[in-house]
């Protein structure tokens, strides 16, 4: 463990927290039961629909294909071995995540060098091949101090995977990760990703989901230094049958922090089924830190079941400010009523209602080639439903 | 030629306490060219017969028809209505977050004529309708009624009028909440409506100021659901002196 690991593991020692919100990490396996489905973290999850990866299954598949596309000063390279694997302090905090650190063969890693600055993002599609046999990966994406870019990673076809993603952004960096699972209907994706925010470093996180089977994404976001900032959208389609999962963490462990996290969800069709829980935790440490967080969910069939839960720990009051919000509604009546008196018919309202819906958090990604592909693939899931009877 | 007909409508409303009748049997005739001032006092059912005729989800009809042009509005959906030829322009119009105006204004155009408009001239035509309620062009990028006064949004109402261009307009407390000076600029825009050939105008109001220049052929006056009176321009002059005192004592 290098000194700076160890220093802030004894920080973090000292500043020990009794919750269920982060449960005490292991790398090793034994140390985490299979879950049964009635523990606080799994309660939502369908294990069933899991193919194993909570219990035994073996994660030695190689059934995807990677792609990259980056711009020069980048590096990207496939690091053999676990010498990389815990860098951003990622200590795994559930079974899933302690299986795929453990088999994981080697990590990919993405480093964009000290002082670079991207004029384009970097892409990394990983493409999967087959669901015959579960896959475990592992990647790090590091920026190093004051560098800015964009890493754009995006998931298709199909496989059954369970990843690890870390990332590090060091001192005054500024990094998008924009996380696309963009999966065939039979994918299965249990993904973990553990930030560690930088002394006055910017972390955006993207986080859109359409497809798969299953999809649960558990995301952690730390500070190693004070004046750290983590703004993390989210943007999720549920269709029928579909299970699509968040678990957000945001663990202010640092003063002077900022945190955002806004997340938006449409479901439609029989038994399309979204979860939500945004867990904030701010420790005695981070005095003037501020966070808000804000889950939205609008269901557009019936038939659908959004489950949306936000957790504010708050270990001392010195802080700027905390708050959350959540709700979960079908079509505001007003809205269409507004629309609809314009001459616009009930469908087409609809259709620019759920385009409106995720409009403002699409804008904020800061992309434009991919913000209109997103408004693309929004069309694309409304004609599933929606605007079936219009075409 | 138009003609907006209201017939002994009935429209009740449903409460906490059961359902409760809030328009008792209005009868009213629009013919092109007119306009027409409702004024009345607050909860005499001004606002309730607009949103009826509007297609609001809220107001229960229970008696009497709508017909324009001899057409049922009342078996017409909502959007039904206003391909037909209905406006409203709300008292409280509705935000609709991250509709941009000009995305609204198109779709809206396009629905009512049925088929897109020419995008060159309507991007001319939607510049022309801002700029004449004193809306800046960077207005159209803006979500619709998202954070607009309570001015902006009134000027935005009469723009859309303006655009989509109805057989009857309907305007809902347009004056309320508004200066003078906004004032004037939303009543040039509903006389250069007025103007335009065939064209029907209800308008509802609280306040006499709004026909010191918008001037009404008719002048009704609404108590408790009911018309309680009716006349000429000086009417509303009359209200001015004597406000609505005379009808309510009458009506208890």
């Amino acid at each position: 463990m290098s000194a700076v690991a160890e220093r802030l593991g004894a920080a973090l020692e000292m500043d020990k927290v009794e919750s269920h919100l982060h449960p005490e990490g292991s790398f090793d396996v034994a140390d985490h039961e299979v879950p049964t489905g009635r523990e606080e973290i799994w309660r939502f999850t369908p294990l069933k629909r899991l193919k194993g990866l909570h219990q035994e299954a073996s994660l030695a598949g190689t059934s995807y294909a990677p792609a990259f596309d980056a711009p020069e000063g980048v590096r990207i390279e496939q690091v053999e071995g676990d010498a990389l694997k815990g860098v951003s302090g990622l200590v795994p905090w559930d079974r899933i995540s302690a299986r795929a650190f453990a088999e994981a063969k080697s990590t990919l890693a993405v480093t964009i060098p000290a002082e670079t600055e991207l004029d384009r993002p970097v892409f990394v599609t990983l493409k999967g091949t087959g669901t015959d046999e579960a896959t475990a990966t592992h990647a790090v994406i590091r920026a190093e101090k004051f560098s800015q870019a964009v890493v754009v990673i995006r998931f298709e076809g199909s496989m059954i995977l369970a990843d690890n993603v870390e990332v590090v952004v060091e001192d005054g960096a500024k990094l998008t990760v924009i996380s696309i699972d963009d999966w065939a209907d039979d994918a299965v994706h249990v993904g973990h990703r553990h930030i560690r925010v930088g002394r006055d470093a910017e972390f955006k996180h993207v986080d859109i989901t359409i497809g798969g089977d299953v999809v649960r994404h558990d995301t952690t976001a730390e500070y190693s230094g004070p004046g750290g900032s983590v703004e993390m959208l989210g943007l999720y389609f549920a269709d029928a049958g579909q299970h699509i999962e968040h678990r957000l963490f945001v663990d202010h462990t640092a003063p002077k922090t900022k945190s955002h996290v806004v997340y938006k969800g449409a479901l439609q069709g029989e038994k399309a089924h979204t979860v939500w829980i945004g867990n904030v935790l701010i420790r005695k440490v981070a005095e003037g830190i501020e966070t808000y967080e804000e889950n939205r969910n609008l269901v557009l069939t019936d038939g659908c079941h959004a489950d949306s839960v936000p957790n504010l720990e708050i270990e001392t009051g010195e802080i700027a400010g905390a708050g959350h919000a959540s709700a979960t509604a079908r079509f505001d009546d007003e809205h269409l009523f507004y629309l609809r008196s314009r001459g616009i018919s009930e469908k087409e309202a609809q259709r620019l209602v759920v385009h409106g819906f995720f409009d403002d958090l699409i804008r904020k990604i800061g992309v434009p080639e991919l913000q209109e592909q997103l408004a693309a693939t929004v069309e694309a899931e409304l004609a599933k439903n929606v605007l079936k009877e219009l075409v | 030629m138009s003609t907006l007909e209201i017939k002994d409508l009935k429209v009740q409303v449903n409460t906490e306490d059961g359902p409760k009748e809030i328009l008792k049997g209005v009868t009213l005739t629009i013919k092109d060219g007119e306009t027409h001032a409702i004024m009345g006092p607050n909860g005499s059912g001004k606002s309730t017969l607009a949103y009826s005729i509007a297609g609001h989800p809220r107001y229960e009809i229970t008696g009497g028809t709508v017909t324009l042009d001899g057409e049922d509005v009342l078996e017409m959906s909502v959007d039904e209505r206003a391909r037909a030829g209905l406006f409203l322009a709300m008292q409280y119009p509705v935000e609709v977050p991250g509709v941009s105006v000009s995305n609204f204004l198109r779709t809206a155009k396009t629905a009512i004529s049925g088929e897109a408009p020419k995008l060159r001239t309507w991007v001319k035509d939607v510049n022309s309708a801002l700029d004449l309620m004193n809306l800046d062009s960077t207005f159209s990028s803006r979500s619709v009624n998202e954070g607009f006064s309570g001015g902006e949004k009134k000027r935005h109402e009469i723009a859309q009028l303006d655009l989509l261009d109805p057989k009857v307009a309907i305007l809902d407390e347009t004056d309320s909440g508004l200066d003078i000076d906004a004032l004037k600029v939303v009543s040039e825009g509903v006389n250069r409506f007025r103007e335009r050939d065939n064209k029907g105008v209800l308008l509802i109001t609280h306040y006499t100021r709004i026909l010191r220049y918008i001037k009404p052929d008719y002048v009704h006056v609404f108590v408790d659901g009911k018309v309680a009176d009716e006349g000429g321009p000086e009417l509303a002059d009359e209200l001015e002196a004597n406000g609505y005192e005379k009808y309510l004592t009458a009506a208890v």
